[in-house]
């Protein structure tokens, strides 16, 4: 332990430590520009500078660089240190006049005009080396870095060349305390360009790799998304060469809880029953062009809807616009990727509802004009049709007809075109925000998840129920069942009836002991089979085996599930399938044509 | 000479779980079709044998259909109709042989959710059949012989 004096208080600190972390941890208040905890020292910006007695001479030192040593006196906020900063903040008023932080800091010095002219007043970088830093040690793409020197000295990639290095992490447009970053929704590379003004992006997600996935999320930990995390994309991208690329988060943790080298675990598990309850996805907007989904940040889905009016997403429930203002007109477009010839024929359902829903919470937050487009209002449950009463009665404008093309308009605004079928008008409307409320699908790996458990699937893609009326939950393979959307498109409450009858019949399942297989298992006579093995390899349950010391085939009647295909296969005729013999299929055959013919018509 | 229209005499070697359920589905629906198609089920088109072909046309059928699930991930029985798959081309070939034309045997895939293309299937093959006038195979075997 090492102990200085601040201001005349003696505090202390571990050796190796700078006065700066010291001063902070007892209370002391020590502007900074271009410290961050988790990067090295810089020393560029002077904020940080006291006064420390060394070798009994006063001098000013910056405080995040200077490392502590027993019986330091350092002075915070003597006069020197006060007018050094004043003057450090009104140069940097002086360049980046129009940056607020930069302002607040130097009014909180006395500065309220800059003192020089400039002739960028639009600069906002102030050169703190923030996003260089992080880049380089803890991103470490290496893709930033100071060039030139005096008035011409800047941050970008070499040349200011757009560069594949960049793998378009965004960490410098966050970690830049000035919003002097921008990056291109494309991702095609960070493009620092003092030309392009300030664009915070509020993105409709997850705001960083890790994060907790939803405030009611049990167990309540966050999750690392290792598609976007700057870790493991390194990794990747380097072939391993890159091990320990940035680590923030384990860095903060003060539990030491972030353990990297998880991985997935393959779990074997003897069961018997399987309900598969995988649920849907999204259909994708951008299939549909007319709607220009994803060429205005104000054009968003129904779920994007959910997570920006929901209480715990990044608006705090406030209905707002890209830019932060509130909408004034809000259209809501029905159908959007259902009942198409052009994309799914089917009704999706829930959307009906929900964009009566979302129709409320813009009334009700915002007090916004709404214009619902849809075709049929399908208000199918107990209090739909009354809830759709009620949203009618809050002023919501309904205009009966498919919501046509959407509009991307100069001025950001978007016109949303339809036919009125009711007043038989086309109408045409211009709004700030455009709710999609768009189809939900199978998800995109149904196939496999079909082969593997031996689903069928119906023709819109979800998996197949035994029967459409009357087993619901079932499938054609014993023991799978079905719950949710997995089977087809429906709400809440449909869910959890269907998810309560699949548990339910696997419960019944389970708790019987035994098993119904089929009767028309097949059946080798031994004196017939000649061991040739053909069928073995046939069986696609592996219901065959071959016993070696009769040198025959026999089949495990509890696999069985009686396809027949052995039985075709069998040169030497020795499998018999039960109830579909050769002789049984035959004589149907014989049947049609050796009785008198009746006189077709 | 009756001078009936010739009304063909088709089997059809359905499987149960997606042609024969889509044919059912058919009637059931009341979609118009010939009566000319009888139908033989059988649990997969993977029991089905080139045999069972040849004694309907030996029978006296005019056309045949052996018609089971989509490859590659529909049969009820994983990949029984793998096995169709790879045994109809070489019947195909085989009845060619002995003289029955290929307009006669029709061998496909239909799901049971594809009533409406059985339905079709019924409609285009009776007529295509029908145009290629009797077989009456048997007969002409004999007649070969002599």
């Amino acid at each position: 332990m090492v102990t200085i004096t601040i201001d005349g208080q003696k505090v202390q600190g571990e050796k190796g430590e700078t006065i700066l972390q010291v001063a902070r941890r007892a209370g002391f208040e020590i502007p900074t520009l271009c410290y961050h905890p988790l990067l090295s020292p810089y020393g560029a910006c002077r904020l940080c500078v006291v006064e420390v007695v060394a070798n009994g001479r006063l001098g000013l030192q910056t405080s995040c660089t200077y490392p502590i040593e027993e019986g330091l006196e350092v002075l915070s906020r003597s006069p020197s240190v006060v007018e050094a900063r004043r003057v450090v903040l009104g140069l940097l008023l002086s360049r980046t006049p129009q940056v607020q932080l930069i302002q607040n800091l130097a009014r909180e010095y006395g500065i309220t005009e800059p003192p020089f002219p400039t002739e960028t007043p639009e600069e906002r970088c102030i050169l703190c080396g923030h996003c260089v830093r992080t880049c380089n040690e803890m991103v470490k793409a290496y893709v930033l870095n100071f060039s030139e020197r005096g008035i011409e000295r800047r941050v970008g990639p070499p040349f200011l060349e757009k560069t594949r290095q960049c793998i378009g992490c965004g960490a410098c447009t966050i970690v830049c305390p000035t919003g002097a970053i921008e990056m291109l929704l494309n991702r095609e590379g960070v493009y620092f360009d003092k030309e392009y003004a300030v664009y915070e992006e509020k993105p409709l997600g997850p705001t960083a790799a890790i994060y907790v996935p939803s405030p009611q999320a049990t167990p309540r930990v966050p999750v690392i998304d290792t598609d976007t995390c700057i870790r493991f994309r390194q990794q990747d991208r380097s072939n391993g060469q890159i091990e320990d690329a940035c680590g923030a988060c384990q860095m903060m943790c003060e539990a030491g809880a972030v353990d990297f080298t998880q991985k997935d675990e393959v779990l074997d598990l003897n069961v018997g029953t399987i309900i598969v309850a995988t649920g849907f996805q999204l259909w994708d907007a951008h299939k549909l062009p007319q709607y220009s989904y994803g060429k205005s940040p104000n054009i968003i889905t129904g779920l994007e809807f959910e997570r920006l009016s929901n209480a715990g997403g990044i608006t705090g429930g406030q209905i707002l616009l890209a830019d932060g203002r509130r909408p004034e007109k809000v259209a809501i477009i029905h159908c959007v990727g259902s009942r198409d010839t052009n994309a799914h024929e089917y009704c999706s359902r829930i959307c009906c509802m929900y964009a009566l829903k979302h129709a409320h919470q813009v009334r009700d937050k915002t007090g916004a004009e709404v214009y619902e487009f849809y075709m049929d209002m399908r208000a199918f449950g107990k209090a739909y049709e009354e809830f759709y009463e009620r949203i009618q009665e809050e002023g919501v404008t309904m205009v009966r007809g498919r919501g046509a093309e959407v509009q991307v308009l100069e001025n950001g605004k978007l016109r949303v075109k339809g036919e009125d079928a009711n007043l038989g008008k086309l109408v045409s409307v211009d709004v700030d925000m455009v709710v999609l409320s768009t189809a939900i699908q199978a998800p995109h790996d149904a196939g496999k998840v079909a082969s593997l458990f031996g689903l069928g699937r119906t023709q819109d893609g979800w998996f197949a129920e035994a029967h459409h009326k009357l087993r619901p939950v079932e499938t054609n393979t014993d023991g799978v069942f079905l719950a949710g959307v997995a089977q087809g498109p429906k709400d809440v409450p449909d869910t959890v009836a269907h998810a309560g009858a699949a548990a339910s019949m696997a419960l019944a399942l389970l708790s019987k002991g035994e098993v119904t297989i089929s009767p028309t298992t097949a059946l080798v006579d031994e004196k017939l089979c000649s061991g040739c093995k053909t069928c073995l390899s046939l069986c696609p349950y592996t219901a065959i085996s071959f016993i070696e010391e009769r040198q025959v085939a026999f089949v495990n009647e509890a696999l069985c599930k009686g396809c027949g295909t052995c039985v075709a296969a069998c040169p030497a005729k020795a499998i018999i399938a039960r109830h579909f013999t050769d002789e049984q299929i035959i004589a149907q055959i014989e049947g049609l044509f050796r009785v008198p013919e009746l006189v077709l018509a | 000479m009756s001078d009936k229209k010739f009304e063909p005499r088709i089997v059809g070697f359905l499987c149960n779980w997606c042609t024969y359920a889509a044919a059912d589905t058919a009637g059931v629906s009341r979609m118009e079709q010939p009566p000319n198609v009888d139908i033989i089920r059988v649990m997969c088109s993977g029991r089905i044998e080139p045999a069972f072909v040849l004694k309907a046309f030996a029978e006296g059928a005019d056309g045949v259909i052996v018609s089971g699930c989509h490859p590659p991930g529909d049969c009820h029985y994983n990949n029984g109709n793998f096995k169709t798959f790879r045994r109809m081309p070489l019947l195909e070939r085989l009845l060619e042989q002995y003289g029955i034309e290929k307009g006669r045997f029709h061998w496909g895939w239909i799901s049971g959710a594809e009533a409406p293309k059985w339905a079709q299937l019924v409609r285009d093959f009776t007529e295509q059949v029908r145009a290629l006038g009797p077989l009456e195979w048997k007969r002409q075997l004999a007649s070969k012989e002599d």
